[in-house]
């Protein structure tokens, strides 16, 4: 998939909003279709809803394990129990039920699960023909109307790997760069479905990527049409930005006051949830005076970015980037493959970090999601060789609440404390060693991956009778 | 082989001995590491306190109770560990600036009549970010390939090294490469019968063009190879000049191998190899080297569908010599993820059902296995007697994340590890301006 550099750099724009963000937990709403129709009846928010149900667990009692709890705390020789889908309790000693499965964790490792912010998964699956290229409507700059769900094939064996090769437990499919406006994301858990409404993470919110910078600019200018440079990437995002805030405040006035529907537009339908603050901006920019553009286009029209992806200069103006509480979606030490990451450094994300800003590890690619940790280890190691003194478990918040924050979904996941799903992973060995895999991940508190049990290995249906069936991978 | 040396060692501006075999003062230096972990990369276990000693260029010794020869320059490596400087597998290292960038990109030209004949070397630049960035990262030599454009044939790729000095070029025309699967096929017109007879026509040209050079007509309309590319693919079919071949799936692989019973000459080295573990004995029983992908594991074409991350410890255990590249894979700038590709296929030996590398085969096929793949294993891939001195002293285990070269030698001669990116680093250590612009900031 590496090969795909510039498809998927093409792919890889978005903004998203600020970590400590904010519309955090609001769903995008309640099905609309129970209600008794009313005067003003409001478009179906959550025409796709999810259907995923946690598959049953067992109470799980894990012992003299180290724990990463995800917020930056730390436990040796510690416990963790989970029950009914949920963590129960984390601590040095936790009371547990009688009967509950004993997990000896002498010389593992405890983590929540990752989360990964940014990826195509699904929208483009393996095998990677054109066939399966559905991660980019580049037939307009301006694709609010499109929903990477629509796109998601479940049966991406690149799910699988994740799950197995990464301890990837949640995670967010974008559409690709190619457009100004790409369109919706969608949350997803991690979990083997025959539906993507099976797989949807329950009352996340939805995402809209956005791309700066080379992308659309190269996709629409060489067919000579807007934009083809990065001012008129701005112009048109503002003549759309003015026409969705004139959009909102008509049916923001029909909610309010009834009579006649204004026209239903798909596309506006997304831009106006995100100026409401329902839905979450993802901006794929990599260069650091386009991140201060799209900040202040963003204040001109009221809304708020959650993270800025790919995010290469981030190192440059880390403290604008604190200030105005947008995380940072950055990969360890990609560089150079296009014009706009010829500055990358492999320092920017523990810079990010150091300046008091919001730091994720992102993926972007069906082989980087499998060794998230690794890319954290990578930039944690380069952070201290620069004097940066950050304990491993607080690098690991740049893999679980960080991005759970940045997705709205903190309230729920990324971190081992009680009452939030039951996502983790049990690792091998310490999660920041190359010599360490995962052993065994849950979701929702019931096991999906089991290293030692093969039965406990999922294998899609494209790979279900094809030369290696059911191996490690 | 003491020609780059004197090169360096000129550019160093030092002043070295006449009598033309006399190494360059910065070559000629005895240098005697001592006291780190020494790993040989041979495929053999770490060695605690281990001595190397490199002289004129090359590695006199190297392990344990070796002798510090009387005023050597002393490097104090306790703490550390020494290796063999890293070398890329399959790379395109030195061939492009910025990958998108086209002006910058010298990997493949489109627009070319020729192929075969086509010789990477005057488009190294050894001033390439991307050199210095993974010789900071602790790759002191790249197998370096050109990619197809027209047809199967790519051109002759080179063996260069990662110092700072401007002769970057080791050997040319080291190897032809060709594409035999499906890029193979799309090359070719469509298919992969195509590809074959495509193969097959040109090497017969090549063979004809060996037995009467003024005879042989380039120019008809019916000839499929120039002049100049039917001379490039004559050492190929006479067994002089190694020829790669990329192929993924278990069948094809068995196809190539296969070409050896028309071509007996030809000196195979399989690059990809994704489902090699499928014919695993198949390969063993031909004595064909392998460059693979290290960390595959998707489906990610049809060609593909049985990959996995125990391929290359599959191969191994089956007897195939196999080593690491960077095949379709950031090949131009990140050769640096080697020891971390490494590191990874030893954690499989913890896995249940996988099959992983020993540390020391492991390091191994980021070394010694790559020159061996090229027939260069005596010149250059490890420490032991006689090999070009390239040595790298690691601050911590090379294969685990986050250790760095601390010190690196090629052909004996000491080379800087700050990069372009370390400078924009510490530009920016503080996002803040201070009283002047950034711009005045170095």
């Amino acid at each position: 998939m590496r090969h795909h550099h510039l498809v998927v750099a093409l792919a890889a724009a978005g903004l998203v909003g600020g970590c400590a963000a904010t519309a955090g937990a609001r769903p995008a709403g309640a099905p609309a279709a129970s209600g008794k129709p009313v005067a003003a009846a409001k478009p179906a928010s959550d025409p796709f809803p999810s259907t995923y149900r946690a598959y049953p667990g067992v109470p799980t009692l894990v012992t003299n394990v180290t724990i990463f709890d995800g917020e930056g705390g730390r436990i040796e020789g510690g416990q963790a129990l989970f029950a009914e889908g949920k963590v129960v309790a984390v601590g040095a000693a936790v009371e547990a039920p009688a009967g509950v499965t004993v997990i000896d964790g002498t010389g593992k490792w405890l983590t929540p699960g990752i989360i990964d912010i940014h990826s195509h998964l699904g929208d483009y699956p393996s095998p990677s023909v054109s066939a399966h290229s559905d991660g980019n409507e580049a037939t307009g700059p301006v694709r609010a109307e499109v929903w990477a769900e629509h796109s998601v094939w479940p049966q991406d064996p690149g799910f699988t790997r994740a799950l197995a090769n990464g301890g990837v437990t949640t995670l967010q499919i974008l559409p690709g760069s190619a457009n100004l406006f790409g369109g919706r994301s969608v949350t997803l858990k991690n979990v083997p479905a025959r539906t993507v409404q099976a797989m949807k993470f329950p009352g996340a919110p939805h995402g809209l990527k956005m791309a700066c910078g080379e992308n659309p600019k190269r996709v629409y200018g060489s067919r000579r049409q807007l934009p083809s440079t990065r001012m008129g990437n701005v112009a048109l995002n503002r003549q759309t930005w003015a026409r969705a805030a004139e959009y909102k405040r008509k049916w923001d006035k029909y909610e309010r006051d009834g009579g006649e529907p204004p026209t239903r537009d798909i596309g506006l339908d997304t831009l106006r949830g995100v100026l409401a603050g329902d839905i979450l901006v993802h901006n794929h920019c990599y260069r650091a005076d386009e991140m201060a553009i799209v900040l202040d286009m963003a204040k001109e029209f009221g809304y708020r970015v959650s993270t800025f992806h790919h995010a290469v200069e981030s190192y440059k103006i880390a403290d604008l980037l604190r200030e105005n509480a947008v995380c940072s979606a950055m990969w360890a030490d990609w560089w150079g493959f296009k014009m706009e990451a010829y500055d990358a450094v492999d320092e920017n994300i523990p810079l990010v970090h150091n300046a008091g800003a919001c730091a994720i590890v992102h993926s972007d690619d069906a082989n980087g999601i499998q060794r998230l940790n690794q890319e954290a280890a990578k930039a944690l190691a380069n952070g201290r060789r620069m004097g940066f003194d950050i304990p491993d478990e607080v690098a690991w918040t740049w893999l679980s609440s960080n991005p759970a924050k940045a997705m709205g979904i903190a309230d729920r996941t990324g971190s081992l404390v009680p009452g939030k799903m039951a996502d983790a992973v049990l690792w091998n060995g310490h999660p920041f060693s190359v010599y360490t895999r995962p052993e065994k991940v849950w979701i929702d508190g019931a096991l999906l991956f089991d290293a030692q049990d093969p039965a406990r290995r999922p294998v899609t249906d494209f790979e279900l009778g094809q030369p290696g069936e059911g191996d490690v991978k | 082989m003491t020609v780059p040396m004197l090169r360096r060692a000129a550019l160093f501006g030092a002043a070295f001995l006449a009598g033309g075999l006399g190494a360059a003062a910065a070559g000629a230096e005895t240098v005697a590491i001592t006291g780190g972990t020494v790993a040989i990369g041979d495929g053999s276990a770490p060695i605690e306190g281990g001595t190397v000693v490199v002289r004129d260029g090359r590695i006199v010794a190297a392990g344990r109770g070796v002798a510090v020869p009387p005023g050597a320059t002393l490097v104090d490596a306790t703490g550390k560990w020494v290796t063999p400087g890293l070398i890329a597998g399959f790379s395109r290292l030195g061939l492009a600036e910025v990958d998108a960038v086209e002006e910058t990109n010298d990997i493949a030209a489109e627009g070319s009549p020729f192929s075969a004949a086509i010789d990477v070397a005057p488009g190294i630049n050894p001033r390439a970010t991307a050199i210095a960035v993974n010789r900071a990262a602790g790759i002191t030599r790249a197998i370096v390939a050109p990619a197809v454009a027209t047809e199967i044939f790519a051109g002759q790729g080179a063996v260069i090294d990662t110092g700072s000095d401007l002769a970057a070029v080791t050997h040319a025309r080291a190897f032809q490469f060709v594409e035999l699967g499906e890029a193979g096929a799309e090359e070719a017109g469509g298919s992969r019968p195509a590809a074959y007879l495509e193969f097959r026509t040109k090497l017969a040209d090549a063979q004809r063009y060996a037995r009467d050079p003024g005879g042989y007509d380039g120019d008809s309309k019916d000839a499929l190879l120039t002049r100049a590319d039917a001379a490039a693919l004559v050492p190929v079919v006479q067994g002089r000049m190694p020829l790669l071949v990329h192929v993924e799936s278990g069948p094809d692989i068995l196809n190539v191998l296969k070409l050896k019973a028309e071509f007996p000459a030809l000196r195979l080295v399989l690059v990809g190899a994704a489902e090699g573990w499928t014919v695993a004995r198949e390969i063993a029983a031909a004595r064909v080297p392998v460059i693979a992908s290290a960390l595959v594991s998707l489906p990610a074409s049809f060609e593909m569908r049985a990959a996995t991350q125990s391929n290359i410890g599959r191969l191994r255990a089956a007897g195939v010599p196999v080593a690491i590249g960077m095949i379709n894979d950031d090949e131009a700038r990140q050769a640096r993820y080697a020891p971390q590709y490494a590191g990874n296929l030893v954690a499989l030996t913890r896995v249940p059902g996988a099959t992983g590398l020993s540390w020391g085969e492991a390091l191994a096929a980021i070394s010694s296995g790559p020159a061996e793949a090229l027939g260069l294993a005596g010149e250059m891939g490890s420490l032991r007697p006689g090999r070009r001195a390239d040595v790298v002293v690691w601050d911590g285990d090379p294969l685990q994340l986050g250790s760095r070269p601390a010190r690196l030698w090629i052909d004996g001669v000491e080379q800087p590890l700050v990069t372009r990116q370390h400078r924009l680093r510490d530009r920016y250590a503080r996002p803040e301006e201070g009283e002047l612009p950034k711009a005045y900031q170095r």
